[in-house]
């Protein structure tokens, strides 16, 4: 027999009677908060820098006085054309080494962890948000949602190839737990809090 | 089973016992993960009613784990991922090296798989001139160094800043001297942003697959395994069966007690869902039983098959505060790994379930309510009758059970005892009490807890008749 004839012959056997009940996740996810509050505290606690704006302008003039713009930085929206290459999406992932800046909108974020939930059709390329020095997303404040429960059945059975819930600049502790920004991905995360 | 010398957990923790200062600091490091475990806890008024969740989710699972992994094989084919399965380690690390082989590829990036530790895979593909590169920084240190990780979570929590400066001198050629933790990590992500930019191959780790659709979850903090996985043309993803969870929704339980109990973060920074490949592009998932399916079939510790590997027992247990990671000779360490290796093998691993005191604070802390020191109790039990106990433990765990079956024994033990220790203390503390290694011994009290009821009851008793 194939091992996952056997493996499952096995769990078959051994498994307990079953209990067939699932919980009742509604009772989840009542903790009352201020949404829009919790989510700066949280992202500020992780190493992140929440930006309030108005308008697509004000984060472009954010984006020029605070990154070299004679460096490489990309962007999935065309409202940002002027000071980001839109032009990147098919290229070969490696070649995406040299960038500085990406900025992708987000579908939400959540106030408890400040996590923002990004998939591939709004990434560009997977890899886009992990492999820039920098990287900036932008979540309109109306989609920010208090805890995890809400964001599952936000996303539902959404269809995506990819998707990830981020928190925070990339970091490490496991040099003697001292939090250092910049393992691998990008060394600073700016969430843009649009209107 | 290799025959190779295990050195004793005890043997081991005396040894890791010799440097005090260093000791007394890697309790207090996880112990501070511990504290911020708890303050990340308490932030959440739904915590109590999230771990009871979460556990009759896994209840669920195990109950029905035939059934999910056949709806998660389907889904996860209809997505384009292509599944194999292994009995055991051997199987695994064959899959894994007949993928490298399909693909003529002699260099692998690895993100964090305790999985792939359990299995030795590193080990494996190195006898077969393949070289694996650790990802997480911590794994890359302990890599370097040639060590195993010490923790399922801080994989080099046994190190200081100072060994990790003289590695990376050794092997990166930093600064010497230099043991700035920024600028060691910033010389590291040089280092591996070259090992991802030139990998074709990507192995990663699983925190949980969705048997509805398919998909499987990877945490990290740093970002190493999609950068690993993102830039490569072949992902590999090893799980063993438990991972499984039933639908998508239950991420939300899940991801919510994972990071907090693991180092008190809210969440890690990237929750990342795998579900198809990149167009032209491979992805497998290899799912391993290694004697899961047996300890599913263990009534008394098919519970440990819950864990969600957070690493919280072991912050909390001060047996492994005090001992490291590295006296468990096992994958995992800690309070949950004392309850999974001897299942793996008994003779070779009976003496952890002693190495703990069942004070129960990992069962305290457990995110899915995994009866742990229950578990290590039971497991004694079941050692000692199959004859596996550890020799020092077995002489005076015969004595204690003659001595706990025999009241008048027992009264004359405690009266000899208190005796013994008061007027020859060097008869108690000496090398052949183990429990005396480490321990300075309590004061001897005048009276035993059973003279001071007979006489206190004697009295209330005398008072009620006033
Ligand atoms: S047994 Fe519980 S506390 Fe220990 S690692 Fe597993 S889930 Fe975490």
């Amino acid at each position: 027999m194939s091992s996952k004839g056997e493996i499952l012959k096995r769990i078959k056997a051994n498994q307990p009677e079953l209990v067939s009940e699932l919980p009742d996740l509604n009772l989840l996810g009542s903790e009352q908060f201020d949404v829009l509050e919790t989510y700066k505290t949280v992202l500020k606690g992780i190493g992140g820098d929440p930006v309030e704006v108005a308008n697509y302008d004000e984060i472009i003039n954010y984006i020029k006085s605070n990154y070299n713009l004679e460096k490489r930085l990309i962007t999935t929206l065309p409202e940002l054309s002027e000071i980001a290459s839109l032009d990147w999406k098919a290229v070969d992932p490696h070649s995406l080494q040299d960038v500085e800046l990406t900025v992708v909108k987000a579908h939400f974020g959540v106030a408890e962890n400040s996590g923002l939930w990004v998939t591939d059709d709004i990434l560009g390329q997977r890899v886009a948000p992990f492999i820039a020095q920098y990287l900036a997303i932008i979540v309109h404040k109306k989609d920010l949602i208090p805890t995890m429960q809400q964001a599952y059945q936000r996303i539902g059975n959404m269809e995506y190839g990819f998707g990830t819930f981020i928190a925070g600049p990339s970091k490490t502790a496991d040099i003697e737990q001292s939090l250092v920004l910049g393992a691998h991905g990008a060394r600073g995360l700016i969430v843009f809090l649009l209107d | 089973m290799s025959s190779e010398k295990i050195i004793q957990h005890s043997e081991a923790a005396t040894k890791f016992n010799k440097d005090v200062e260093r000791v007394n600091w890697h309790d207090e490091t996880l112990w501070f993960v511990r504290a911020k475990r708890d303050k990340s806890a308490h932030q959440i008024a739904d915590w109590e009613l999230l771990r009871e969740t979460a556990s009759q989710i896994k209840f669920n699972v195990l109950s029905n784990i035939h059934d999910y992994l056949v709806e998660f094989e389907a889904n996860a084919q209809r997505n384009g991922i292509i599944v194999h399965w292994a009995a055991d380690a051997k199987e695994h690390n064959e899959i894994v090296h007949s993928i490298m082989a399909k693909h003529d590829v002699k260099q692998m990036v690895k993100s964090k798989s305790m999985l792939t530790e359990e299995c030795h895979l590193n080990d494996y593909l190195a006898e077969k001139g393949i070289e694996v590169i650790d990802s997480d920084l911590g794994e890359y240190i302990v890599q370097l160094r040639k060590e195993p990780p010490s923790h399922i979570v801080l994989p080099a929590i046994h190190l200081k800043k100072e060994d990790v400066s003289e590695t990376f001198h050794e092997h990166l050629g930093t600064e010497k001297g230099n043991f700035n933790p920024q600028y060691l990590t910033e010389s590291a992500r040089h280092s591996l942003r070259n090992t991802f930019l030139t990998r074709k191959v990507a192995l990663t780790g699983v925190n949980f697959a969705v048997a509805e659709t398919g998909e499987f979850v990877v945490c990290t903090n740093e970002g190493n395994a999609d950068m690993g996985a993102h830039l490569a043309d072949v992902h590999i993803a090893c799980m063993g069966f438990e991972k499984l969870i039933p639908k998508r929704e239950h991420l939300g339980v899940f991801l919510r007690l994972l990071a907090r109990s693991a180092t008190g973060q809210p969440i890690t920074t990237f929750s990342s869902h795998f579900k198809k490949p990149r167009d032209g592009k491979e992805m497998h998932i290899v799912i391993v039983d290694n004697g899961r399916s047996t300890q599913l079939g263990r009534e008394d510790f098919r519970n440990s098959l819950k864990c969600i590997r957070c690493g919280a027992c072991m912050n909390t247990c001060p047996v492994y505060r005090r001992s490291g990671g590295h006296s468990y000779h096992n994958a995992v360490a800690g309070p949950i790994g004392s309850i999974l290796a001897p299942n793996l093998d008994m003779s070779k691993n009976a003496d952890l379930p002693f190495a703990s005191t069942l004070c129960g604070s990992c069962t305290n802390v457990c995110p899915v309510k995994i009866d742990i020191h229950d578990q290590l109790y039971k497991w004694r039990q079941v050692l000692v009758k199959e004859g596996h106990t550890p020799t020092a433990k077995t002489v005076a765990m015969k004595t204690m059970a003659t001595v706990l079956a025999n009241p008048t024994v027992f009264n004359i033990a405690g009266k000899s005892g208190r005796f013994v220790m008061k007027n020859i203390p060097g008869m108690v503390s000496n090398k052949m009490n183990k429990w005396y290694d480490q321990r300075e011994m309590p004061d001897v009290p005048e009276q035993s807890f059973r003279e001071w009821y007979k006489k206190n009851s004697r009295e209330s008793k005398e008072k009620g008749n006033e």
